[in-house]
């Protein structure tokens, strides 16, 4: 690692004016980070603990949403939220392993918008809303493609509202070493219609696939599925499956999901 | 260099960190304290799995610094206050739960910690948390059948002896 100070703020305000400083980086659990920093791709002069700032570790309900802190970890979530939005609760319980749950946190994860991270299909396939330090940003317009999103430089993703659907569910294949997402799906079905989100396939990242949300909206069962399926174009290809197969697993990933909630 | 301060198994220590000093490389080089490994130093691995106010973490993906003022227990706290094996580390002598020993470090950790939230796992609760935790020796029954033993579970005895 190249060195680095690390400031540790104790609210959202004295961590915003670190990080205005142009050269500084937040520092959410640092499960991705940290790594990143051992193999000097980042070289940031000041890195801002999120950590220690209490009012970004929350879980709170209110009429037919829960709001989640970007610092919140995901053990965190998936013990908080496990009564008030299962299908989310089970997604962040089976990120990673223990240890990762344990410092990994929701803000982090969806700042970073890894094409294989789970949360942008949670929240992207749940509708939610990114709280920051200076606005709120609709999930449809938040994710931009791969490890890229709405955030400015410096901007803090200080918690994350999830509309609750009537049910959901994550069904994710792991990819047996990094135990991310090999292609996962995340199907959540509202009153007014389902939404239906693709991790770990497209080169673009997290997607909305459209047509099987519609065959779903309007016969909500594994038969409605039955005569679609995912175009390979733009999907991944590299050593743990190629373009085609990841386009067939979406397919797979989102009726095993809709048999789960059946 | 700053100075950081924790409690590492019970007792209050302190010492020079710079922003990248790891909390793995705080206990091991800092405060002498080996028993912590790095196999990987990738997060994969987890034989560098301590507590931290209660919560198993990779010491090597997390910075001395985040640890400031906080409870952190190692391998090395694990034994009984005379000395002797604790629970779960007898168990892992007496079901023979390691072999080169290099990953035991980090597996007693995280099965305390599953112990902790989850008193009496199945086996397939046990395999699922030890995740995060790599075995290059053992193939991993005799760990869970440690854990098993550990949770009071009764184990069938290993053969070789
Ligand atoms: C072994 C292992 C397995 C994993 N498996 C999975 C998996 O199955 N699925 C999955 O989704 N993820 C997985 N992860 C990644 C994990 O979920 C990370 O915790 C997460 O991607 C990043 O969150 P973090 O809090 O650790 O962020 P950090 O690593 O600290 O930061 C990541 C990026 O986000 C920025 N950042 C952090 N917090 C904020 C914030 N609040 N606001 C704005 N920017 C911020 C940082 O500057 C950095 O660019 C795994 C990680 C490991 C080590
Ligand atoms: S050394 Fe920390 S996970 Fe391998
Ligand atoms: S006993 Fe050798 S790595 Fe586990």
């Amino acid at each position: 690692m190249y060195a680095f100070d690390l400031v540790k703020p104790g609210t959202v305000a004295e961590a915003a004016s670190a990080l205005a400083g142009g050269e500084a980086q937040a520092l959410g659990g640092g499960q991705t980070l940290i790594p990143t920093l051992k193999q000097r791709l980042a070289d940031p002069g000041t890195l801002v603990s999120l950590s220690h700032i209490d009012e970004m570790k929350y879980v709170r309900e209110s009429g037919g949403t829960v709001e989640i802190g970007g610092g919140t970890t995901h053990a965190m979530v998936a013990k908080a939220v496990a009564d008030i939005y299962p299908g989310l609760a089970d997604l962040a319980g089976r990120i990673g392993d223990p240890s990762v749950r344990n410092r990994g946190t929701i803000g982090g994860s969806l700042a970073n918008n890894d094409p294989s991270a789970c949360y942008p299909a949670g929240a992207l396939g749940s509708g939610a809303t990114i709280i920051t330090d200076k606005r709120e940003i609709a999930a449809d317009d938040y994710f931009q493609g791969m490890f890229t999103t709405a955030l400015d430089e410096g901007e803090i993703v200080t918690g994350v509202r999830f509309p609750i659907p009537e049910k959901a569910h994550y069904s994710k294949m792991p990819q047996p070493a990094s135990r991310f997402p090999l292609v996962a799906v995340y199907v959540a079905k509202f009153a007014d219609g389902v939404r239906v989100a693709v991790t770990g396939a497209s080169e673009d990242g997290v997607f909305r696939w459209t047509e099987a949300e519609e065959a779903l909206g309007a016969n909500f069962s594994t038969d409605a599925l039955g005569g679609l399926s995912a175009s390979e174009d733009g999907m991944i290809a590299d050593i743990h499956g190629t373009a085609a197969y990841r386009a067939h697993l979406i397919g797979v990933m989102t009726k095993r999901a809709v048999a789960e909630m059946s | 260099m700053t100075k950081v301060s924790m409690t590492v198994n019970g007792k209050a220590v302190s010492g020079e960190a710079e922003g990248r000093t790891l909390l793995v490389e705080f206990l091991r080089e800092g405060q002498g304290l080996t028993g912590t490994h790095v196999g990987c130093d990738t997060s994969q691995c987890g034989a560098c799995t301590v507590h931290v106010n209660g919560e198993a973490v990779k010491s090597c993906t997390m910075f001395a610094a985040d640890a400031e003022g906080a409870e952190v227990t190692t391998i090395e706290g694990m034994a009984n206050a005379d000395g002797s094996l604790g629970t779960i580390q007898q168990a892992f002598q007496d079901y023979h739960g390691l072999q080169c020993g290099f990953c035991t470090p980090g597996m007693v950790m995280i099965a305390a910690d599953l112990l902790k939230n989850n008193p009496n796992p199945t086996e397939h609760e046990i395999r699922d948390y030890l995740e995060g935790n790599i075995c290059r020796c053992t193939g991993y029954h005799n760990i869970v059948k440690a854990i098993q033993a550990a949770a009071g579970q009764s184990v069938p005895a290993v053969a070789a002896e």
